[in-house]
């Protein structure tokens, strides 16, 4: 008799491993298919840190704007039109200033305001980043290619519940007279959490 | 629960893979397993709370080795058996070999029974409470002390809202702790801000 533990011994690839239970849900009819392409939509165009980018113009160039940003986050995003998925019941914005620098993370898995600042980067889930930034933060920073002076104080933000995060960078010199279009095309998702400044 | 997934402030871990153009989807299939755990969680099957901790409650060695969408697919197929949508032996099957799940799960708990509403600038200690379920708390705040800057609106308290276990929502604090208190003269300075669940946190007068 063929010993069944052996011939289960090689681990599927995981490839296969996600046919598998992406085929068992459609089976059931889930309709995970349809869904894969919706999601595919959302995550593409959608979930796209250009979203963050006007927030980010708006309250450059609105004060009142951003006075409600800091306020609510939530409600304040909705006036341009963005939404956040129920779960995320609360958006803090971290206002960075000439003397301030706000970075965030998520040590415990990759909680993000994706759908303000876009889907997180590789690295931002990986181990290093969530291991070292809340105790090593002005050494990860300088490693990512931020050095900032001694004198700029660090203000790092664990995500551990669902209030979600964003950094407003500070807006740059020379941009007088700027439209808010013109100003969102200077904003990266990386300012956004808070390992560049513009 | 102390698990892997627990990574704040664990030494050893070298540069981080940074790259100004990072991606956040390498393979095709990576898409599809964030669509099919976000079709899961859109359907009621499980939520997030429960598919956070089915990525911690697998193997360490797994949870190490596996790339960050391995993990995802894990907890979506360890959390589809035992909600009893599938079985692991027709995953195994279909997949023609075998399906890494995760851990069985601990006991949850519901909220501490005294906790506190707390206001910002009240100077709070996290309690040292060690729980074996899920739990929001990262190790490196355990028995810490710090001082609320602002609080959340109630949410599902997650070491209840993973398991099942009835509990009333509470609010989050963003409580700033000074690294150099969280790991003495180990720490680059800086001011280090979690989201803490009430029935974290006691004040300190």
């Amino acid at each position: 008799m063929p010993d069944q533990t052996h011939i289960q011994q090689t681990v599927a690839p995981v490839e296969r491993r996600v046919d598998a239970i992406q085929d068992a849900l459609e089976e059931r009819g889930l309709k995970a298919a349809a869904f894969v392409e919706e999601f595919r939509h959302l995550a593409e165009e959608q979930w796209v840190p250009e979203n963050g980018a006007r927030v980010v113009a708006r309250a450059w160039t609105d004060l009142a704007f951003r006075q409600r940003l800091m306020c609510n986050g939530r409600d304040a995003v909705a006036e341009l039109g963005l939404s956040m998925p129920a779960h995320h019941r609360h958006l803090v914005v971290l206002e960075n200033t000439p003397t301030v620098h706000n970075v965030i993370c998520c040590t415990l898995c990759s909680c993000t305001a994706f759908s303000i600042i876009g889907l997180p980067p590789d690295w931002y889930k990986d181990l290093e980043y969530r291991a070292r930034v809340v105790r090593q933060s002005r050494t990860v920073l300088r490693e990512m290619g931020l050095d900032l002076p001694p004198e700029m104080e660090i203000r790092v933000w664990d995500t551990t519940a669902d209030t979600r995060y964003m950094v407003l960078p500070v807006r740059p010199a020379g941009t007088e007279g700027w439209s808010e279009e013109r100003l969102a095309s200077l904003v990266t998702k990386d300012s956004m959490i808070g390992v560049a400044r513009l | 629960m102390d698990g892997m997934h627990d990574l704040g402030g664990r030494q050893g871990f070298g540069r981080i893979r940074y790259s100004l153009k990072a991606q956040t989807f390498h393979e095709p299939w990576e898409k599809r397993v964030n669509a099919l755990y976000s079709l899961a969680v859109k359907l009621g099957i499980f939520n997030m709370d429960e598919y956070r901790h089915a990525i911690e409650r697998m193997e360490p060695r797994h949870y190490l080795s596996a790339s960050y969408y391995e993990r995802s697919l894990t907890s979506l197929a360890t959390l589809c058996v035992e909600k009893g949508i599938v079985t692991r032996e027709e995953l195994e099957r279909r997949a023609q070999g075998q399906f890494p799940l995760s851990s069985p799960s601990a006991p949850g708990r519901s909220n501490v029974g005294d906790r506190q509403r707390l206001e910002p600038g009240d100077r709070v200690r996290v309690r040292s409470d060690y729980v074996p379920g899920h739990v929001r708390m990262p190790g490196y705040i355990r028995g810490k002390t710090g001082v609320v800057v602002s609080v959340s609106p109630a949410y599902p308290f997650p070491d209840a809202h993973a398991h099942g276990v009835e509990a009333a929502d509470e609010p989050t604090y963003d409580v700033r702790f000074s690294a150099e208190e969280l790991w003495p003269n180990s720490a680059d300075p800086a001011f280090v801000h979690v989201g803490v669940f009430e029935s974290y946190l006691e004040r300190v007068d």
